[in-house]
């Protein structure tokens, strides 16, 4: 079918001009990385004294799910700048006068996008192992997994909004309104349950809180029960409506 | 045979609670095998139809066939059958990603539009002798001069031998010897290949050296249409500067009444006056003059120009027409 063709067409472009210039993926790797080594000890001391929310087992456990959905908020969802730059190259029309398949615009884009965190998911994992992580392997898989969704989810969002206004100054701090909030609420770096009730309550209403507890889950070896079914409901929920969103930016007949 | 054929073609854009019109209703008819040029001033409207043209816009008024297939409801097959080289300045550039290799943009591009690697392969070797591109293969797209870049941009638009191709505005910011390198090569796109052109520029030069009909467009309108020899003819006439000793609108009044004479203005000191056959009707006017005891200081006859026909036509001169953006870039482009 000529929109897979079209995809993988934009996703090896995608891909070719990311390794040309590889400092972007080391670069959005470096955030995780810091916390996890300057923010992760203060953790550590945490789970002795067993406070509530907390796993019984190692405290990056708890952790490294946080941190990867982090590199997803920030990783992915910034995407967005590098399709305004193409939009200014002339480069999104150009595409747009050929029979390619617009919707492979995103598709291509959004998979390169994924299997850059990915391969970034899969080094912060290690780093977590290098610090005393012991996670078990299906459910670091699983764990990938959630992020795999997130990242369409995010770089689908952070593309449309990109795409419709075409303006970096627009971009940065829509993002960043969206951006922090979410990670703040998400319980990357603390339990929510440590909290007040209130908090929670907000807490409850972010997409994000139930894919980390998701992703907690999986890494405790708990991989059949209602926290892992509303996980997964949410990513792929989430990753549904953003997929059609940026669908009806992306078809549209106006650039 | 028309290759494109529009009627009431508009394109109105909202912003910010001000509703400009970019387009409105523009009739055109284009033959095959034709070089049409739409010559007219930054924001008269030549992108914005283009870009309806090419189906990156959709009107908001109006019908067009383009390469015989339908713009609106069947805007896939004029994706396949033309080309569009987008202007090299303004909200967005010609359309090469400076971060590529020059043969992986020729590659994508034949990719794109569905040719086989034997056939695209064909393809690139011939666009890259025709258009002085050798050597530049493993050549980063941003380490190319204007010159180089814009014959790369003209082509990625005829990658696939369209018949129909689009150049707006295809020499802007080129020094006067690429342009003219360039206008060689686009009259050798319909001499060797039959490819009609369809370009946009605000150069007067441009037009007269390239089209064989000319589209004059101000404010979204066309305003005429013909080929440049016949328009300056038509519309314009000769010009005759002349300044005299004492009052220029007396002799202005006098000489109106000439035989030949269209327009008379006066422009400070000098008269200006739009004469058919200037040549003629000349010495005719000196007579009058002397016999009327004027004295005459300086007197010049001048071939219209194409600037000569916007200012008939206008009341503007193409020249002085400082850039205005017309469509807003944002939101609603």
């Amino acid at each position: 079918m000529a929109f897979f063709h079209d995809t993988l067409l934009i996703f090896k472009r995608q891909v070719r001009l990311s390794l040309r210039m590889p400092a972007w993926i080391i670069i959005g790797l470096v955030q995780p990385i810091l916390y996890l080594a300057f923010f992760g000890p203060l953790l550590s001391n945490m789970t002795g004294h067993h406070l509530p929310g907390f796993p019984g087992g190692n405290s990056y456990q708890f952790f490294v799910p946080g941190l990867l959905i982090q590199l997803g908020l920030f990783g992915a969802a910034f995407v967005g700048f590098s399709i305004i730059a193409d939009w200014r190259y002339g480069v999104i029309e150009r595409f747009r006068v050929t029979p390619v398949t617009r919707l492979a615009i995103l598709a291509g884009r959004v998979l390169r996008d994924v299997l850059t965190l990915l391969i970034q998911g899969i080094v912060l994992v290690l780093a977590g192992v290098a610090f005393g992580m012991r996670p078990p392997v299906t459910g670091v898989i699983i764990g990938l997994g959630f992020i795999a969704v997130c990242a369409v989810s995010l770089a689908s969002i952070s593309y449309t909004v990109g795409l419709l206004t075409k303006s970096e100054d627009i971009l940065a701090p829509a993002l960043n309104m969206v951006v922090v909030p979410l990670m703040l609420l998400s319980g990357i770096m603390l339990p929510m349950t440590l909290g007040p009730g209130w908090l929670q309550g907000i807490a409850r209403a972010t997409p994000f809180r139930y894919i980390i507890d998701a992703m907690r889950e999986a890494f405790d070896r708990h991989y059949f029960n209602t926290i892992m079914v509303e996980g997964i409901a949410v990513a792929v929920g989430m990753a549904a409506v953003c997929l059609w969103l940026a669908s009806r930016a992306f078809v549209r007949e106006n650039a | 045979m028309a290759i494109i054929e529009a009627r009431g073609l508009s394109r109105t854009f909202k912003s910010r609670g001000r509703t400009v019109e970019a387009v409105r209703g523009v009739d055109l008819t284009v033959t095959d095998g034709e070089i049409v040029g739409f010559l007219g001033p930054n924001g008269a409207g030549k992108t914005t139809t283009l870009r309806m043209l090419t189906t990156l816009l959709r009107p908001t008024a109006g019908t067009a066939t383009v390469a015989g297939a339908d713009l609106l409801k069947d805007p896939a097959t004029v994706r396949r059958r033309i080309g569009y080289v987008a202007q090299a300045m303004g909200a967005t550039q010609g359309g090469t990603d400076p971060n590529c290799l020059v043969r992986e943009e020729l590659g994508i591009q034949a990719e794109l539009y569905r040719l086989d690697p034997a056939e695209a392969a064909r393809r690139r070797e011939l666009l890259i002798k025709q258009l002085e591109l050798t050597g530049l293969d493993d050549r980063l797209v941003k380490t190319l001069s204007g010159g180089q870049r814009r014959r790369l941009d003209i082509a990625l638009g005829l990658v696939h031998s369209p018949r129909l191709v689009f150049l707006d505005e295809p020499s802007t910011g080129l020094d006067p010897q690429s342009r003219s390198h360039l206008w060689d090569h686009i009259r050798g796109l319909r001499g060797e290949l039959g490819t009609t052109v369809f370009l946009t520029t605000h150069y007067l030069e441009e037009a007269d050296a390239l089209c064989d009909r000319i589209l004059v467009i101000d404010n979204g309108e066309i305003i005429a249409t013909g080929a440049p020899e016949e328009l300056k003819r038509r519309i314009s006439g000769d010009v005759i500067t002349l300044s005299v000793s004492g009052d220029p609108a007396a002799a202005g009044a006098l000489l109106a009444v000439e035989p030949g004479v269209r327009e008379s203005s006066v422009d400070g000191d000098s008269l200006r006056l739009t004469v058919e056959h200037g040549e003629e009707a000349l010495p005719g006017m000196l007579r009058t003059l002397d016999s009327q005891g004027i004295r005459l200081q300086s007197i010049r006859l001048a071939r219209p120009s194409l600037d000569d026909v916007f200012l008939t036509l206008t009341g503007r001169s193409l020249r002085e027409d400082a850039p205005e953006p017309a469509q807003p870039v944002a939101a609603g482009h």
